[in-house]
């Protein structure tokens, strides 16, 4: 478990977190999404010991991270493999030796057979057998975030930090580092902390997600609670508008989530009511391979309360914009 | 005449060869310590920085010439004479450490600082990143600065004639300039010229090599 408690980060009096509680569960996926500068990464490196913080406490599985204890936090840092957007690689090693680097900062003997055999078996997870020994200037990002995460687990870590491991490259190459991921958070059971500004990513494999504005976190819940439903500040980072509503009549917007998106529910709604409405915006997404959506019609003044009831009936969740 | 050629030639390599050794030996550990304490270092601090700088920038900033002559008594005291080949050695060993500290202290700095990161987001300490991770990124960048070393220190060893350093550049001084042996003169340039590229040369390709 990592646990945040009351976390408070300043660079030369710019207050970056402010009051940052989170606590995380072993084994989840968990995102941190906002925008540029909203202090996304300095959350993360706080968590690995890179930055130190000004007061509150972090804790991974119950130990304190703290800067000044050197050797108990290189212990903790062992614990923590970490991802990063530019890959940070050393261009001048191998595949093979770029994953190796990390058991030669703890004294691990890499030529022993257990140790030959975990690095090769780590290249095979992450599919990079046939470029063992490529430099990295020969790989394409894709392959390069792929080193990287072998490189990240070869210490055997409890939790893997990405921080935009997937912003610097294309939709179908993040798609498959994503499920890269999910694949060692499934089989190898390593909690997985992602740092992002990609809507993308946190749907496609998070299960719980901060949202971080100005160093504070304004909203956490499941991704779909978050962005289905979305408060002021999410809905602006997502930048959506739904677009020109009617100004006459009344515009409810309803929510699908788990239970009431496989119901037809706006035909029958017509149907079993006997009355037209019609629709003005709306939008389905995937979540870790589950639909959600949401949906504005327009109805006459009259029909309001009717329709209401019906919703509520059928409890699916609305609101009146 | 071939005789004093070849003699010069051997003197020029020695007091080359053994004043680029000593230099990047020596040269290597201000520029480690100025990595390190650099603003964006490992360990940053403004003020062991900014003295070694100042002495790196004040040794760098005499004309060789001049070195030469003022550091006479410590090279003496080091080789146990002032004058001749090894002697030579001394000034040019000298006006070189600044100059390779300068220049690897750039060249480690260049390193990726992403890099640099993740070798700390795994745990290592610092003796560890600088050796497993700066100075391996940066060896061809550090190759580089020798090969630039190594062709201003054969210039520098012409000058070294003047308290009786011999090779080359003295040959073609006094033979070739003052007794008007125009043989000379141009002979000593031609090897000059070729030691030049050939080091050059073997520099690109060692960069290529390694990088
Ligand atoms: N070492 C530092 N010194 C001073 N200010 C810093 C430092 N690191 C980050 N900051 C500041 O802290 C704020 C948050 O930075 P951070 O990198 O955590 O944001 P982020 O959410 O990761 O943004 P991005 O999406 O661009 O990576 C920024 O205003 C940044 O300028
Ligand atoms: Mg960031």
């Amino acid at each position: 478990m990592i646990e945040l408690i009351h976390v408070k980060k300043e660079f030369d009096n710019l207050e970056v977190l402010s009051d940052i509680s989170i606590t995380i569960n072993d084994h989840e996926i968990y995102g941190i999404i906002g925008q540029s500068g909203a202090g996304k990464s300095t959350l993360l490196r706080c968590i690995n010991g890179l930055v130190s913080y000004d007061s509150g406490e972090i804790r991974v599985g119950g130990e304190l991270v703290d800067i000044k204890d050197k050797k108990k936090l290189s212990l903790l840092q062992k614990r923590m493999g970490m991802i990063f957007q530019n890959f940070n690689l050393l261009n001048r090693l191998d595949v093979y030796d770029n994953v190796a680097l990390p058991m030669k900062f703890w004294g691990i003997d890499t030529k022993s057979p257990e140790a030959i055999k975990k690095i090769k078996n780590l290249i095979e997870l992450v599919g990079l057998s046939d470029k063992m020994h490529s430099l990295p200037r020969e790989l394409s990002g894709g392959q390069k975030q792929r080193v990287a995460i072998a490189r990240a687990l070869v210490l055997d870590p409890e939790i893997l930090l990405c921080d935009e491991a997937t912003s610097a490259l294309d939709p179908s190459i993040t798609r498959e580092i994503l499920s890269l991921l999910q694949k060692i958070n499934k089989e190898m059971g390593i909690t997985i902390i992602v740092v992002t500004h990609q809507m993308e990513v946190v749907k496609q494999i998070c299960e719980r997600v901060s949202f971080l504005k100005d160093g504070r976190v304004l909203a956490e819940g499941k991704p779909e609670e978050l962005f289905i439903k979305p408060i002021k500040e999410v809905k602006q980072f997502l930048q959506e508008e739904s677009g020109h509503l009617p100004s006459d009549g009344v515009n409810i917007q309803l929510f699908f989530t788990d239970e009431s998106s496989d119901e037809p529910v706006i035909t029958k709604m017509a149907r079993d009511l006997n009355i037209d409405y019609s629709i003005c915006w709306g939008k389905l997404e995937d979540f870790r391979s589950n639909v959600f959506g949401s949906l504005v019609i327009n109805v006459k003044n009259e029909d309001q309360d009717n329709i209401c009831r019906y919703l509520d009936d059928k409890k699916v969740l609305w609101e009146v914009l | 005449m071939w005789e004093t050629i070849i003699n010069a030639a051997g003197q020029t390599f020695y007091m080359v060869f053994w004043s680029t050794l000593l230099s990047v030996i020596i040269g290597f550990v201000p520029a480690v310590i100025l990595t390190l304490t650099a603003n964006d270092g490992l360990r940053p601090n403004k003020v062991v920085y900014e003295i070694l700088s100042f002495i790196v920038n004040v040794f760098r900033s005499f004309p060789f010439i001049i070195l030469l002559i003022i550091i006479i008594p410590f090279t003496r005291f080091v080789a146990g004479k002032s004058i001749g080949t090894t002697a030579a050695i001394v000034p040019l060993t000298v006006s070189a450490i600044p100059y390779i500290a300068r220049i690897f202290e750039t060249s480690l700095r260049e390193t990726d600082k992403g890099v640099i990161e993740a070798a700390k987001s795994f745990g290592a300490s610092d003796f560890q990143i600088i050796f497993r991770v700066y100075i391996k990124e940066s060896i061809p960048r550090m190759l580089n600065g020798v090969v630039l070393l190594i062709i201003s220190l054969i210039g520098y060893s012409a000058m070294a004639g003047t308290v009786g350093g011999g090779g080359l550049g003295d040959i073609a001084i006094r033979y070739g300039y003052q007794r008007y042996n125009t043989e000379y003169l141009v002979i000593c340039s031609l090897i000059l010229i070729v030691f030049v590229q050939l080091i050059q040369m073997l520099g690109n390709h060692l960069y290529k090599r390694l990088s």
